[in-house]
């Protein structure tokens, strides 16, 4: 059941390395193709996800964007959203927050990062 | 052994004078560098005190590589391709080629096949043919490790994730894998299936059997903060308590440390590709950039040897510099 709509984006400010994993990421996910950033935006830095908590209103999109040079995933804990590609440096992964909740996830590569988002109606 | 160590301070078997001993007959003395100021291993511990000879096991040695995170290409190693290459061109000028490789994980940065070529593409430079794998979280990040499986472990026909034992020269090897189906807010995991299959794999082996573990993130807990720890190793070790030595090679830390417990000797090796911060010295576990001339001296491989008659397995580090 999938409460979130998944969609990768890659930042504004891309350096050319990350050039040719544009293609392959853009090839599994489904795009929305509307603005992205917004104001619910979630920074992958130092191994933790800033802020953890998130609170957002059901079809909001939240953004999470990597500022570290070490790749890193946002999977569902319930598996209630798909889960990102591996997110390299400045690469970002948006979803579309469905019904009202909490949703706990965290980084299958490194566990013990860890965040939820509430979902308010 | 015991006639070589006299002046056994850190209480680690070993001492100056029976470590440079201990180093001619590990014939990797001339690769060995212990200057610098890059922690390179005083290893050789004694693993167990009461030495009964071994008469099935026969002289040994073979390499530990780790972490080549290939399509890796930030600050703190622009070029991981040509690091490896040099890793491999170490282990060609060895004077006595090691029996086998060992690869404890993080072939690639992010699980890709053209990461995973081009590593088969280095690796065939390789005079050593023979290479047993375990998987690292950077390997298995989007299918489940269906794909490092396909590649790495079907020679070994690996169990479950792709566990897997063989035995080389009386030495009984065992690669596990404690990179996958991680939990929320948890360390590296082995998981009950992988633990009963440890259990029954053992259980016919004799006391004096050599046993190597090789696994990606360290099995005792480096520092659970930054994940480095397997949260049920405990139970794996508890079956491999009654061995007479017992040598734990891990990856995933990027430095090498060890620790001697009982008869059980954790090491964790080098990185070829970049080095990590040491516990809690930095925000994050995150890739270390250190002055360009100073990589190498923090890039590096293990060397293993087994000697028949003696119960150690000396572990020896050394840098790409």
């Amino acid at each position: 059941m999938n409460t979130f709509i998944s969609k990768i984006k890659i930042a504004a400010l891309l350096c050319g390395i990350s050039g040719f994993s544009v293609l392959a990421l853009a090839g599994e996910m489904k795009d929305t193709g509307t603005d992205g950033a917004g104001q619910n935006k979630i920074e992958i830095k130092d191994f933790a996800f800033n802020p953890q908590t998130i609170t957002v209103k059901s079809g909001e999109k939240i953004t999470w964007i990597n500022r570290d040079e070490e790749p890193h995933t946002v999977v569902s804990v319930e598996k209630q959203f798909k889960k990102s590609p591996a997110l390299d440096t400045d690469q970002e992964f948006t979803v579309v927050a469905g019904s009202p909740g909490t949703y706990s996830y965290f980084c299958s590569v490194h566990p013990k990062m860890t965040g939820t988002i509430v979902v308010k109606q | 052994m015991s006639n070589y160590i006299s002046h056994d301070h850190e209480h680690d078997g070993i001492d100056r004078r029976g470590f440079l001993k201990c180093m001619a007959w590990a014939g990797t003395g001339v690769l060995w560098t212990i200057s610098g100021g890059v922690l390179v291993s005083k290893t050789l511990a004694e693993v167990a005190k009461t030495g009964s000879s071994l008469p099935t096991a026969t002289d040994l040695s073979f390499l530990q590589i780790s972490d080549s995170h290939i399509g890796f290409n930030k600050a703190a190693n622009k070029d991981v391709t040509e690091t490896f290459k040099i890793a491999l061109d170490r282990i060609n000028a060895m004077p006595t080629p090691p029996s086998f490789l060992i690869h404890t994980g993080d072939i690639s940065q992010l699980s890709k096949p053209e990461e995973f070529d081009t590593f088969d593409q280095i690796l065939k430079s390789c005079r050593t043919k023979d290479v047993f794998y375990v998987p690292g979280e950077h390997d298995v990040i989007n299918d489940g490790g269906k794909m490092y499986r396909e590649r790495y472990l079907k020679n070994v026909q690996g169990k479950g994730s792709g566990w897997y034992s063989f035995n080389k020269n009386g030495v009984h090897f065992i690669g596990l894998v404690n990179v996958l189906d991680l939990q929320a807010g948890g360390l590296g995991q082995l998981g009950d299936e992988q633990l009963e299959w440890l259990e029954d794999d053992v259980k016919g082996l004799g006391a004096d059997t050599p046993i190597v573990v090789f696994a990606h993130i360290p099995l005792w807990t480096v520092y659970p903060q930054w994940g480095w720890g397997t949260s049920d190793s405990e139970r794996a070790l508890g079956y491999l308590k009654r061995f007479g030595s017992v040598t734990v090679l891990n990856g995933h830390i990027h430095q090498v440390l060890q620790k001697v417990e009982g008869n059980v000797t954790f090491h964790t090796a080098m990185s070829t590709a970049f080095p990590q911060p040491a516990p809690g010295t930095a925000p994050s576990p995150g890739p270390l950039s250190v002055p360009a001339e100073k990589l190498r001296s923090m890039l590096g491989l293990t060397s293993v040897q087994y000697k028949q008659g003696t119960t150690a397995l000396a572990v020896v580090d050394t840098t790409l510099s």
